[in-house]
């Protein structure tokens, strides 16, 4: 299938560039587009990263008012669960790192005060096991010991996550669907105003492709201008904004980043733009031009 | 049999009006030439519009070239078209291409490079007297040199069949007489020449041409030579 007309053909059309709204519009659509589908993608990027490496941790707490007793619980854990086959590595939280969390809601005092503090065992869990295996073996080495899944605790954020990636694939599957719209109207409006145009090259003997070719070419690099337009403006988006969210410095915001990949699939975006409006005007023009004998 | 067109029995309505075309039969032997006459109103551009594939008929047969095109396929209609030259009567110029593109306008559908077209384009306009207008667009162009690219883009294809609807309307009697001559030379290399006009001087003009006469969407043919043309062109 021919997609580009040779020369000779290219010169039966006037040859006018962004001359109509179109290239402009595509590239309001190519820039919402671009900035849902980077979201789409860094979204799926932060919740690949949650499940990678805080969906397997769980901590551990033994709660016990009597600092012995909790301390020799504690050991006892800390013991079972290096010896576990689910458990990938156990880590007990220093007083230090536990007066350093608490010191914003308690002050500096709290780990020397009379206030029982919970020992604290950071666990990573070996992939495919959740911290309800550590259970049984942790009820009889602590029994004053509870346990926390992270899996569970994020639960409600990786399902937001999840809805919110849909959410911005879903929308760029609206603006391919409203591009394509503008470019059937376009084109429709196009054969209209060089209807006696087209009259006289069928007349002359032209083909349905050969006078589809003349508009898809047009169509195409309007669109293609439009595209990168729009891409341009939505990287430079994207870019600031990562900028501002590295500046935040937390863990959650940080794992919103895209992979090579993705910027990849971002610069394809008006590739794809230009054959969508190229194929989308070639179907219009030969369904409109069957019409005529 | 043998003709280039062949109408039998021929009838043409606009939507559900009276028919603008009833019964027309007649047989068009290749390499003649032939005067459409007849009064305004009287179906003549119709029926041109039939010969060039512009229409196709409401009833009757039409064949082109051997072929029946009434239940021809639409897709094998382009072909047939490139071996027709027309010249309309409102020219029908692209208005954006220059007088050169215009005339280059069949070969490059065609497929011919712009290599090979270039000595014909520039040989027809110095035909048509266009040499120096080469560069023109239609708006600067007088209506005569408009009509005058107009019929070189008709023949510049050499096509098998011309149709022309009032090719002489626009231009001086000098020109007309340049223009006739080149479809009489157009005709003495086998074309098949079709020319609706008003014009009595250029009916005169054309010795070898056989008359066709339209009235009220009906073909006069009294003699049925049209019917049952001679094999060989009159001379």
């Amino acid at each position: 299938m021919k997609l580009f007309v040779p020369f000779a053909e290219s010169r039966l059309m006037p040859d006018t560039r962004l001359a109509g709204p179109m290239p402009w519009v595509i590239a309001i659509m190519m820039f919402l587009m671009v900035l849902a589908a980077a979201s789409g993608l860094a979204l799926a990027q932060a919740a690949r990263a949650m499940g990678g490496d805080l969906a397997h941790r769980a901590t551990i707490q033994v709660v016990e008012a009597n600092a012995d007793i909790r301390e020799a619980q504690a050991r006892a854990a800390l013991a079972m669960l290096a010896r576990h086959p689910a458990v990938a590595d156990a880590k007990r939280v220093t007083d230090a790192e536990i007066a350093a969390l608490l010191e914003p809601w308690l002050g500096g005092e709290a780990m020397g005060g009379d206030l029982p503090v919970p020992a604290l065992i950071d666990v990573t869990l070996r992939p495919g096991n959740d911290a309800d295996r550590l259970a049984p073996a942790l009820a009889k080495a602590a029994p004053a010991a509870r346990i926390d899944d992270h899996a569970q605790a994020l639960a409600p954020l990786t399902g937001l996550l999840a809805a919110l990636k849909w959410l911005a694939a879903a929308l760029v599957v609206l603006m391919a669907a409203a591009t394509t719209a503008v470019v059937v109207l376009t084109a429709r409006g196009a054969l209209t105003s060089h209807r006696a145009t087209i009259d006289v090259m069928h007349l002359l003997g032209a083909t349905d492709l050969q006078i589809a070719r003349l508009f898809q070419r047009r169509i195409a690099i309007d669109a293609f201008a439009g595209g990168l337009l729009g891409l341009a403006g939505a990287i430079a988006v994207v870019v600031l904004l990562g900028v501002r969210l590295a500046a935040l410095g937390s863990e959650l915001v940080g794992s919103l980043t895209l992979a090579w990949w993705g910027w990849a699939l971002l610069a394809a975006l008006p590739v794809a733009g230009m054959l969508l409006a190229m194929f989308a005007a070639r179907w219009t023009v030969i369904a409109a031009l069957r019409r005529i004998l | 049999m043998g003709g280039i067109v062949q109408f039998d029995n021929v009838g043409l309505r606009y939507g559900t009006g009276a028919e603008t075309l009833s019964d027309i039969s007649f047989t068009l032997a290749p390499g003649t030439f032939h005067i459409l006459t007849g009064p305004s109103g009287a179906g003549k551009t119709s029926l041109l519009k039939l010969l060039y594939l512009a229409q196709r008929p409401s009833r009757g047969l039409i064949r082109l070239f051997g072929e029946d095109i009434v239940t021809m396929p639409r897709a094998r209609l382009p072909g047939f078209r490139r071996r027709i030259g027309v010249v309309f009567q409102d020219f029908r110029l692209v208005p954006y291409l220059s007088a050169y593109d215009n005339v280059a306008l069949p070969l490059r559908v065609a497929g011919v490079s712009e290599k090979e077209l270039d000595g014909p384009v520039r040989e027809m306009l110095a035909w048509v007297g266009l040499a120096n207008r080469a560069t023109a667009r239609p708006a600067t162009l007088s209506g005569g040199e408009q009509q005058r690219v107009a019929i070189a883009r008709a023949v510049i294809g050499r096509p098998e069949l011309l149709v022309a609807d009032e090719p002489t309307g626009n231009v001086d009697p000098e020109m007309a007489g340049r223009l006739i001559h080149l479809f009489d030379a157009l005709n003495k290399l086998g074309t098949t020449i079709v020319v609706a006009t008003h014009d009595i001087h250029l009916i005169g003009r054309v010795a070898h041409a056989q008359m066709m006469r339209l009235d009220r969407g009906r073909i006069a043919d009294p003699t049925g030579a049209l019917r049952h043309p001679p094999s060989r062109p009159a001379a």
